[in-house]
């Protein structure tokens, strides 16, 4: 359900069609683990939150946190899913970082589906679903290189064995890199404002697979897919998926198809490497957990966690967007970086839509400090009516930050003042004097030369002078 | 009636369950199996349309537990118990060749 024209990624060569669609876990930032009162905590000594239920220990049984279920029923209203009753079952395999030998998930019925999200640039992509499962240990390969494939042998630490997790499963609906990248961003600002996780991707609290595929553009065939896993950050994520997709255009276009496998990304040199081979899901002999009952949450239940939810990043841009008189997608910066609540409140005492966004954006990466709406409103009517220039503006401001204040008074001590446009005639009817054949060429509508003008003017006041009343000015003396 | 199940299917999920399973075994199993599934497929040929889905034996929902931390188990008397680990953790064979 994608609303916007797909747009062909530059990267991918003429005529093909990214396809991706992107599993995400992410861990819940609940106190204990999803089955036992472990605690649920990253970095603490191998082994020492381990019980005799995530060790998978026999004559053991796993009673639901009742917290994980709530974070979980909250992170699929916020993908706007359906909450649905919900069944845990078994994924039945090997693997040593999994003590029971099976993994507890939900399969057939998991507790969110049918959702969607939507980017900042009005691009919506479909969620299929979100389940809760639990994660699985960590293993370190030891001897050879380090890596897996000539290990000696394993150590596994299970301290983040039974870590609850919710996977969430979007529809193959994205259709560019950067969309991929947005998709992933977008999901971590979701988890982190409605408090569920921490969302770090590089202490593994958020892993991103890729699925992708290719196909001919203006085909809607779902081609075969790989699943890229081992992806450690949003830029890899990037990288990851254009290596892969120009990977399949290369086997088409030589006659063959790609193999549906499950592949690694290797960072370091930039390429993805054969995994096993998927396995089916009838492989995992899925059942029902008897040792778990089924979760039925209640209407009034899901009311209460939909009405207690914070606002959700898209509906802050909307409402930035809104009252600033700006597209949705030219506010995300500002509200990625939770600094949408001061330009509400500046733009509401009456400050510039625009003038404010374009300070956040470029002169405030690093905190609003001791800057206040109202002298934030104060400094953007300042610059608005020209008594100071945006270079100007940005110096204030940065007092503003530093140490807050009135912005007339600070403007004052820097003897910032309009200069009054009788100045401005003499320095330019000087430079038309002196520039008699650059005059001419903007005259006649050579733009080029306007920078020229405007940059000797701006020499000539020391910067004082204010860009857009001398670009008036220009236009003003051109058609007189 | 041809087999619910073939010899390949049984060495399959035995693989699966990483079982050893000798050629005579198979064929049994297969066999066995095969009278199991026929008996699933008694229960299949029944209308269950109006049958609500049982998930679970027991009548019961939403059982769950308070979000407080218990101690967890000593790390030394877990690694006692297991046959081999180093540095604080459980060691394990190499996991190659276990996706076969």
């Amino acid at each position: 359900m994608t609303d916007t024209a797909p747009v062909v990624e530059p990267t991918l060569p003429d005529g093909w069609e990214l396809v991706v669609g992107l599993e995400v876990h992410c861990e819940l930032s609940t106190a204990t683990k999803l089955f036992c009162g472990c605690r649920n905590r990253f970095g603490d000594d191998p082994n020492t939150n381990v019980c005799p239920v995530c060790l998978g220990l026999p004559g053991s049984l796993p009673v639901l946190n009742g917290s994980a279920v709530d974070y979980a029923m909250r992170l699929g209203l916020a993908l706007n899913c359906t909450v649905n009753p919900a069944v845990f079952a078994r994924k039945n395999y090997f693997y040593p970082d999994m003590p029971k030998d099976y993994q507890v998930t939900q399969y057939d019925l998991p507790t969110s589906t049918d959702g969607h999200l939507e980017l900042p640039d009005g691009t919506v992509v479909g969620i299929e679903r979100a389940h809760i499962e639990e994660d699985t240990g960590k293993s370190t390969h030891v001897g050879g290189s380090g890596r897996i494939h000539d290990a000696t042998h394993s150590l596994v630490d299970y301290n983040r064995a039974g870590i609850p997790l919710v996977e969430i499963v979007s529809r193959p609906d994205i259709r560019t890199v950067e969309s991929a990248r947005a998709y992933a961003s977008e999901l971590r600002a979701i988890l982190t404002s409605i408090d569920v996780s921490d969302a770090k991707m590089e202490e593994g609290s958020m892993r991103v697979d890729a699925n992708v595929s290719v196909r001919p553009i203006g085909s809607d065939e779902l081609r075969t897919r790989c699943e890229v896993k081992n992806i450690n950050s949003i830029r890899s994520l990037g990288r990851a998926i254009e290596y892969e997709a120009n990977r399949h255009i290369d086997l088409y276009d030589s006659g063959q198809t790609p193999r549906q496998e499950t592949r690694h990304w290797d960072e370091a040199n930039g390429r993805s490497t054969s995994g096993r081979s998927k396995e089916d899901s009838e492989d995992y002999r899925y059942f029902p957990e008897p040792d778990l009952v089924p979760l039925d949450p209640t209407g009034a239940q899901v009311d209460a966690i939909a009405e207690a939810m914070p606002p959700l990043p898209s509906a802050r841009r909307h409402a930035l967007a809104d009252a600033a008189g700006l597209e949705a997608g030219s506010v995300a910066l500002v509200v990625e970086r939770g600094q949408d609540e001061l330009a509400l409140a500046a733009i509401s005492a009456g400050a510039d839509g625009g003038i404010v966004i374009k300070h956040l954006e470029n002169n405030l990466a690093d905190g609003t400090g001791e800057l206040t709406a109202e002298s934030f409103a104060a400094l953007a009517a300042m610059e608005a009516d020209g008594r100071l220039s945006a270079t100007q503006a940005k110096t204030v401001l940065t007092d503003l930050v530093a140490s807050g204040g009135d912005p007339t008074s600070i403007a004052a001590a820097h003897g910032f003042e309009a200069m009054d446009t009788g100045e401005l005639d003499a320095i330019l009817d000087r430079l038309i004097a002196d520039n008699p054949d650059e005059w001419g060429r903007f005259v006649d509508g050579d733009r080029k030369v306007q920078g020229f003008f405007v940059g000797q003017i701006m020499k000539a006041t020391k910067g004082q002078a204010d860009g857009k009343v001398v670009n008036m000015l220009m236009q003003q003396r051109a058609a007189g | 009636m041809s087999s619910p199940i073939s010899r390949d299917d049984v060495a399959h999920v035995a693989r699966l369950a990483r079982l050893e399973l000798t050629p005579d075994e198979l064929d049994r199993f297969t066999g066995q199996l095969a009278a199991v599934l026929d008996h699933a497929a008694d229960v299949e040929a029944l209308d269950v349309t109006d049958v609500e889905p049982t998930h679970h034996p027991y009548p019961l929902r939403n059982v769950q537990r308070a979000d407080v931390v218990v101690p967890s188990c000593d790390r030394d008397e877990v690694l006692a118990e297991a046959p081999a680990s180093e540095d604080g953790r459980f060691r394990v064979p190499p996991v190659l060749g276990e996706e076969a």
